[in-house]
């Protein structure tokens, strides 16, 4: 765990240095609340709407950035070095570690100018708001980072990242945009069960099949 | 002093329907310098991929031993050190932090006097904290050597090691070869004859083509 710690250690001081993904994905929130909110202009929207666009946000910035960890190492050819440095588990967790901090930090952020900006959105039950909240992120994090390593060995990777997540992240992103529908109208822990164990569900399986797949993506 | 010993049986490379090359075999034990050489395209850098776990070979395998037990390929990373002019270090951070990086993530104590030595030898102790993007191919490629030699590996792969490097990176370069040779095992991929003239085995890759 500390030769991933490291690794996370030497992705952070790169990033701070690099800036890779910090200025697209903070550049990506701005723009896209601003579009948002020039869009709905005068108009009130419904609080279940708000729910919605809240994931749309995240989903769409996720993808500006968050497949940076495998494609920067790819793009500048550093990619053989951490091969002959490390264990393709270290190298997946050092990322996966990375790509965790990232998606809270920027969806933190996220919540915090959705909350501000828009003031149909209301949460009722916070308890359940942040439950879901910390389940999606884990399970955006984990799918992102996976889709990440297959997309970074490809010509199109721009194209195919959004497109390959798409299909990947749909069952994460459609149950917690009605876990946040649920946090929005109030409703208690024991009706959202269900939705709060597939979201469980999905976390651990996309974990368990990214340690098992990510051996044979990440040698050639 | 810990035995090393290097065994390739029968392996064969293919990308979709072309050979690259097949059946290679041989037997590398500790204090050899081993050679490959072959022209523009005959696969030496594959060969230096497969050696150090980078790609799989389409058949065949190699088997590296250490002390008599064959060493796990998740494992196989912290007893070899490779330098080929597609190795590419950060250029965001400097040699010294780069290094002390490499050291952290194999999970290995950052050896000071060692790293210091290496930096001296190569001639870059005075550019330790400057950043990699601020130097020369030549200094990138002294660098590499460090790199390589940094965690003291018994396996030391060098594909195209002069390339880029002056005269007197060149007498460092054939000097560390002939000692790290007298006690590890040395394979050194080129073309250039004053490189292949350290060795003392040799395959040419022509010859394991049909």
């Amino acid at each position: 765990m500390s030769k991933s710690y490291s690794l996370f250690k030497k992705d952070l001081h790169s990033e701070l240095r690099t800036r890779y993904a910090i200025n697209s994905l903070a550049m990506f929130i701005i723009v896209t609340l601003s579009v948002i909110l020039f869009s709905i202009g005068n108009e009130t929207i419904s609080q279940s709407l708000t729910g919605g666009l809240f994931w749309v946000v995240i989903f769409f910035t996720s993808m500006s950035g968050l497949s940076r960890v495998f494609v920067s190492e790819e793009e500048r050819g550093t990619s053989l070095t951490l091969q002959l440095i490390a264990a393709p588990s270290t190298v997946f967790s050092g990322k996966l570690l990375f790509n965790l901090i990232l998606v809270f930090a920027m969806n933190t952020v996220i919540a915090i100018l959705y909350s501000a900006l828009f003031e149909a959105f209301i949460i009722k039950n916070f308890g359940l708001f942040i439950v879901s909240f910390i389940l999606g992120n884990i399970g955006l994090a984990f799918a992102s980072t996976i889709i990440a390593a297959i997309i970074s060995k490809a010509g199109a990777k721009g194209t195919l990242y959004p497109v390959l997540s798409f299909p990947i992240l749909l069952p994460l992103i459609l149950t917690s945009v009605q876990l946040t529908l649920f946090s929005i109208d109030g409703t208690s822990f024991e009706t959202a069960q269900f939705e709060l164990a597939i979201v469980v569900c999905y976390d651990v399986i996309i974990l368990t099949v990214s340690y098992l797949l990510f051996d044979f993506i990440w040698k050639e | 002093m810990s035995e090393y010993s290097l065994f390739a049986d029968s392996v064969n490379k293919t990308f979709g329907r072309r050979l690259i090359f097949k059946d290679i075999r041989f037997k590398l034990d500790s204090s050899t310098i081993f050679g490959i050489s072959g022209p523009n395209g005959s696969g030496k850098s594959t060969l230096v991929k497969i050696i150090a776990n980078i790609i799989s070979p389409s058949s065949g395998k190699l088997i590296h031993n250490l002390n008599g037990s064959e060493i796990k390929p998740e494992r196989l990373h912290n007893h070899i050190g490779l330098v080929s002019p597609y190795l590419v270090l950060y250029d965001e951070f400097t040699a010294y932090e780069n290094l002390n990086y490499f050291s952290e993530i194999r999970g290995i104590s950052f050896n000071n006097e060692r790293v210091d030595n290496l930096l001296n030898k190569f001639l870059l102790f005075n550019r330790r904290d400057d950043l990699v993007k601020t130097y020369s191919s030549g200094m990138k490629q002294r660098l590499k050597f460090i790199f390589a030699l940094m965690h003291s590996p018994q396996l030391i792969i060098l594909d195209e090691p002069t390339s880029n490097l002056d005269d007197e990176g060149k007498e460092v370069v054939y000097e560390l070869i002939k000692e790290e040779g007298s006690r590890n095992i040395v394979i050194i991929a080129s073309n250039e004859k004053t490189d292949l003239l350290l060795c003392n085995e040799r395959i040419n890759l022509d010859e394991y083509k049909n």
